[in-house]
């Protein structure tokens, strides 16, 4: 009896003993502690993508948008036209340190960023929970970079062959401080009018069809306008000099374009790969579409058109990559793609302007073209970006979901963005004009820019002479 | 000595080469040009415009020969270039006045 006792007693002491340290290995300290390994490691995977984003969208400049404009122009301007690109990579990043990105993402008032941000002042590891909470800001600020570098580079296609270097180094460094930093900050930015979130005038757009496509596009219309045709043009035949370097810059843009759209996720989530789907699906519905139309119409499908429908493709899904479904991708790319061919092959006929590269039949239309139809077929179910301000419901995001008013606002939007580049670059334009001049002399526009410009020679395959 | 200029399609240079070789021929230059004859050129389509090609690639071969070499290095040309369409190209012989080696200033037919 009393070693039954004993044996009961035993337990029970094990037991007792037990719980407390039960209790301790579950205690709340250990449970934050979790919590905080969880956030950092969703963190880390986030960093990591927006790292891999932010070059793969700089991939895009260099060397995917300098090869494919490059192969675009005359043998004796190749070089000139990638250092257009080059330049940028330069110069902006440099602007973008000093003042670029406070004029963006600083808070300011709903047109422009403030000056917070500085020489970059407070812009470190931790993160800015008003654009990017897990991630450094740090990061968020290079990412954007990228976007800001490769906007006035899309603009060098309409120039090209005929700008001075000089001229283009300052208009652009002018434009992004005058047109694409209010732009950026009124789509993206905190308060800004456009903003999707809070904005007066909610836009859709994921990744930059209005503040980069729209706003390139359409100053180039006006460059192209202003710095007036190139000698011979459009009586001479100026085909480009390789479509072999255009076809390899033009695969970088696809590639790339996945930092940019699926980057503009700021997350490795599943709107990520959302974007990243819709942004493929965009560019190859519109590359079939335009060579299907290049087949109808000149009876040969080419490879420039095939390229050039992929790019206008994924031109066009780029507002609308974030809220649109797969098909609807395919449904955007196949519109923007045969819209886009109809553009550069009768419209710029039809009114006359040497927009040497298409910039704004690709850009500036694509961009257009894509930000309406994000409108009308952005889905809450991809992007749940409207919510009711009292009861926090997911509301309907496009037009074919219900939300009719959205294609006035991208229509807004997209007319903001319009007026904004055509302003804004025809002043600074007529600035340049007078302090520096626009265009090259016309000895040395048939000599070549890149003998004048710069003293080199693209390729020099003439047997060695030594 | 007769200098042959033969401008012939682009793909019937090694056939042309090789007989010129196999009569004798000991010598030529090999130029990569543009023309044309009665042969129209073709058009190209960049970014819906239309581009009309009418200077086409053409290999013309340069080959100085002694008198007694010409009607067979002719024939050789001929009968290796020819398809019978239009494009086939033309040989025209002028005379020459003299020919110098650079190594060791051998002058005339010793030359070729």
């Amino acid at each position: 009896m009393r070693r039954r006792g004993l044996s009961a007693l035993l337990l029970l002491g094990i037991c007792v003993c037990s719980c407390a340290v039960w209790a301790q290995t579950t205690s709340p300290d250990r449970i934050a502690k979790l919590e905080q390994q969880v956030t950092a490691a969703q963190g880390a995977a986030d960093n990591a993508w927006m790292l891999v984003s932010s070059a793969l969208v700089l991939l895009m400049t260099g060397p995917g948008l300098a090869l494919f404009y490059g192969g675009l122009v005359r043998k004796k301007n190749v070089l000139s036209t990638m250092m257009q690109s080059f330049a940028m990579m330069a110069i902006i990043t440099v602007v973008w340190g000093i003042v670029g990105y406070s004029l963006c993402f600083g808070r300011g008032n709903s047109f422009i960023g403030g000056f917070e941000h500085v020489f970059l002042r407070g812009v470190g590891t931790a993160p800015d929970a008003d654009y990017a909470a897990t991630i450094p800001q740090e990061t968020f600020m290079v990412y954007q970079l990228m976007f800001a570098i490769i906007t006035p580079a899309l603009i060098t296609g309409a120039f090209a062959e005929r700008m001075k270097f000089s001229a283009m180094a300052v208009f652009l460094v002018a434009w992004s401080i005058i047109v694409y930093a209010p732009m950026a900050h009124m789509v993206w930015g905190k308060g800004g009018l456009l903003n999707a979130v809070g904005g007066r005038i909610p836009t859709l757009d994921f990744a930059g069809g209005t503040v980069v496509h729209v706003t390139s596009g359409v100053s180039a219309l006006v460059c192209a306008w202003v710095l007036g045709k190139r000698l011979g043009y459009p009586r001479e035949a100026m085909p480009p000099h390789s479509v072999v370097l255009s076809f390899i810059g033009a695969c970088l843009l696809w590639v790339g374009w996945f930092g940019f759209n699926a980057g503009s996720a700021l997350a490795a989530s599943g709107l990520a790969t959302s974007a990243f789907v819709a942004t493929h699906f965009g560019a190859a519905a519109a590359a079939l579409s335009w060579s299907a139309a290049e087949w109808l119409h000149n009876g040969k499908p080419s490879v420039l058109g095939g390229i050039s429908g992929a790019v206008a493709g994924l031109v066009a899904i780029t507002p609308a990559a974030g809220f649109v479904t797969p098909m609807s991708s395919l449904v955007i790319g196949f519109i923007a793609g045969a819209f886009c061919f109809f553009m550069v092959a009768k419209v710029k006929a039809k009114f006359k302007y040497d927009d040497s590269l298409d910039a704004f039949g690709v850009h500036g239309a694509g961009g257009t073209i894509g930000a309406l139809l994000t409108g009308l077929f952005a889905t809450s179910a991809v992007n749940p970006i409207f919510h009711d301000p009292v009861s926090g419901a997911t509301l309907a995001s496009g037009v074919f979901e219900g939300h009719f008013r959205q294609l006035l606002n991208q229509f807004l939007g997209v007319a903001i963005a319009w007026v904004l580049a055509i302003v804004g670059t025809l002043v600074i334009l007529k600035i340049v004009d007078v302090t520096i001049g626009l265009r090259v002399p016309a000895e040395h526009e048939i000599q070549g820019l890149d003998l004048t410009q710069h003293g080199e020679e693209g390729y020099m395959w003439e047997a060695s002479t030594v | 000595m007769t200098k042959l200029e033969a401008v012939i399609q682009p793909s019937k240079l090694e056939p042309v080469k090789s007989a010129l070789i196999e009569v004798g021929v000991e010598g030529m230059t090999v130029l990569e040009v543009r023309g044309h004859g009665r042969q129209k050129g073709h058009t190209e389509f960049y970014r819906g415009r239309e581009y009309t090609v009418d200077l086409l690639p053409k290999i013309k071969i340069e080959t100085v020969v002694s008198d007694e070499l010409v009607d067979k290095a002719v024939a050789a040309i001929i009968r290796t270039a020819q398809t019978g369409k239009i494009g086939d190209g033309k040989i025209f012989l002028t005379k020459i006045d003299e020919a110098i080696r650079i190594r060791n200033e051998e002058r005339g037919a010793a030359a070729l």
